[in-house]
């Protein structure tokens, strides 16, 4: 733990480098569509960060990450929807395929602010609801990772089944403005893309205060100690469901904002694939940090985009690969090895508590 | 507080039928130091688990006038009832001054929680103090030797601000100093405490002990102070088995005094 007050300023300096990579650079150097790509990017940290936190930290291996991702993201789509077709009027999806109208609970995102709270409390809300019901009856390592996962497959199944309301398999898309701007207008796209790169760099400050914090350090209590806790007075089922309630919100934030940027939202980005998709970065980079997660997802987006481009069915399998390599041989993501240089060129005579450094916890694996 | 003793009544464990603890009445007053022994299967570890709420019993399990059966673990343990396990169970990649810290914090509110600790509590402090580990306050508790890492599982009980301590076999797997150390720490903590310890190591149940409760199989075979369960035929016949034994005997088990 003494690395954390020794990388006090590295953290500060590495935020501010984050801030001029993301507000200054990359607008400089990237073209309007790969400054684009790079926001999407961004929504997936978002993601990332909120699995670090749950996983990394809590040990909550959640597989259906998607679902609160897909509720953020159909949420706007929703309003955006509402908001192209006009005050009153039907979507033009939906008057394709149907002649019933708008369904009653669209109605409410007719307004922005609504839409805007929604995204924020509903993700949460269901999260919470999810935790006090699953962490309460125990149910935590595999168990909790299958059921989650279940659930990302039945929201899929639930929005296929529902085209008139959802769109089914194609999705939303084709929206036109966002908020009252014209999403054709590129000095509006990049707006949305500062927007995005604003919204990470908040949350990666959060996730940070959560970690240092006393709660941080009782979630790691939870754990690796579950039992231990609930000995010492404390509920941990409540310090998970809380964790993974700020972990829903993440992703359900990031999911608002990967539609406007995108520009579609279908099942294909929020079931079974996609979660693990999502978790894959966060493993990478480094689970239990801060700063891998976020760095992770976006390396593994961008390395999906370059290869796809040129290797349209390679992509699954070069991921499956890194997947196996990183859980095998490097099961504390590529951070693992930052540290390990760091504690090298810092202590010479490595004590103990180096070694142990470099393994973070194989519990932790073993309950993943 | 005179009403800061543990009092079983009639205390039964049972799993699928099969009788771990069986009727227990005991009652342990503050400031006593009382060692629960019997040989293996006897159901000491069983009695604390059923007071700590880890499994469920019938009967009457009062703390401080609480009865504290049906409660759920975290409840019982924020009513003052701390205990360890037999491998010491600390947060192994905090460390020890987080590990204090954290046992300190159950009655911590969200604001708090979601701040930086600044500076280090004063029961922290003491804890430290008490149990010897204010040099390793920043050493990761994975890293501790054993015996520390029992001293430190103490001290969490300490901040925790429990009034009745149940310690199972604290010093199994320590060195003699170890055990000294830990008997002498034990016996500093009990003055205001109601502390109770399962423990299979006589040596050490012979030097640091007030009192002695015996079980066999789930039931109360003896109980009083070392001396007189020492000499108690029913006890020499459970730990030498059935018959006639010279007091040579019994010393060789039970030690010098029986």
């Amino acid at each position: 733990m003494t690395s954390i007050f020794r990388s006090r300023y590295a953290v500060g300096i590495g935020f501010l480098v984050a801030a001029v990579l993301l507000f200054a650079v990359a607008p400089a150097v990237l073209t309007t569509f790969r400054l684009g790509l790079l926001g999407k990017y961004l929504c997936y940290a978002m993601v990332a960060v909120g699995i670090g936190l749950a996983w990394g930290r809590g040990g909550m291996l959640t597989l259906g990450q998607g679902v609160f991702f897909g509720i953020g993201a159909y949420l706007m789509a929703m309003h955006l929807k509402l908001a192209d077709a006009g005050p009153g009027a039907v979507p033009d999806f939906m008057a394709l395929i149907s002649s019933e109208g708008v369904p009653w609970w669209w109605e409410p995102f007719r307004s922005g602010t609504v839409t805007i709270i929604a995204i924020l409390v509903l993700p949460t809300l269901l999260a919470v609801l999810l935790g006090q019901a699953t962490f309460r009856r125990k149910v935590r390592g595999a168990y909790f990772a299958i059921l989650s996962q279940a659930l990302a497959a039945a929201f899929a199944i639930l929005l296929i089944g529902n085209p008139v309301a959802t769109g089914g398999s194609t999705g939303l898309n084709n929206f036109k403005g966002f908020f009252g701007f014209s999403l054709r207008d590129p000095a509006n796209r990049q707006m949305l893309y500062f927007i995005a790169a604003a919204a990470l760099l908040v949350m990666v400050l959060v996730a940070r205060q959560l970690m240092v914090s006393r709660f941080g350090e009782l979630l790691v209590a939870c754990r690796d100690g579950e039992e231990r806790v609930r000995f010492l007075g404390y509920d941990p089922a409540t310090v998970k469901t809380v964790a993974f309630a700020v972990a829903a919100m993440m992703a359900g934030v990031g999911g608002a904002l990967f539609v406007p940027i995108v520009g579609i939202i279908s099942p294909n980005d929020v079931g079974v694939v996609p979660s693990i998709g999502l978790l894959i970065g966060v493993a990478i980079g480094g689970r239990t940090t801060l700063a891998g997660p976020v760095l992770g997802a976006i390396a593994v987006a961008w390395a999906e985009t370059s290869l796809s481009e040129q290797f349209p069915s390679g992509w699954t399998y070069v991921q499956g690969l890194m997947f196996m390599l990183v859980v095998a041989f490097l099961p504390g993501g590529l951070a693992s090895l930052v540290k390990w240089r760091r504690t090298a060129k810092a202590d010479p005579p490595p004590p103990p508590a180096a070694e142990k450094d470099l393994t973070p916890e194989p519990a932790g694996g073993a309950q993943a | 507080m005179n009403t800061d003793y543990l009092e079983l009544t009639g205390l039964t464990v049972s799993f699928d039928g099969f009788v771990a603890v069986d009727g227990v009445n005991l009652s342990v007053l503050k400031g006593d130091l009382r060692f629960l022994i019997g040989p293996n299967g006897a159901g000491k570890t069983t009695l604390i688990d059923a007071v700590s709420g880890l499994v469920q019993a019938t009967g009457r399990a009062e703390f401080a006038g609480k009865d504290l059966l049906g409660l759920k673990v975290h409840r019982i343990a924020r009513l003052g009832v701390g205990r360890t396990f037999q491998t010491a169970t600390v947060f192994e990649e905090l460390t020890v001054l987080q590990n204090l810290d954290i046992a300190a914090g159950a009655g911590r509110s969200p604001w708090t929680l979601l701040r930086k600790r600044s500076g280090v509590p004063a029961a922290v402090e003491e804890a430290m103090e008490t149990v010897g580990l204010t040099a390793l306050a920043d050493t990761q508790a994975g890293i501790l030797a054993h015996g520390q890492k029992q001293w430190l599982e103490i001290g969490m009980l300490l901040v925790q601000d429990a009034r009745l301590l149940m310690l199972d076999e604290p010093v199994a797997g320590m060195s003699a100093e170890e055990k000294d150390e830990t008997g002498r720490l034990l016996q500093r903590i009990c003055a205001d405490r109601t502390v109770v310890v399962v423990e299979h190591d006589m040596d050490f149940m012979r030097s640091f002990a007030k009192s002695v409760t015996v079980l066999h199989a789930g039931k109360v075979l003896s109980e009083g102070s070392v001396a007189e369960v020492q000499a108690d035929p029913k006890v020499q016949e459970v730990y030498l088995g059935p018959g006639h034994h010279t007091a040579e005997e019994a010393a060789i088990v039970l030690g010098e005094g029986a």
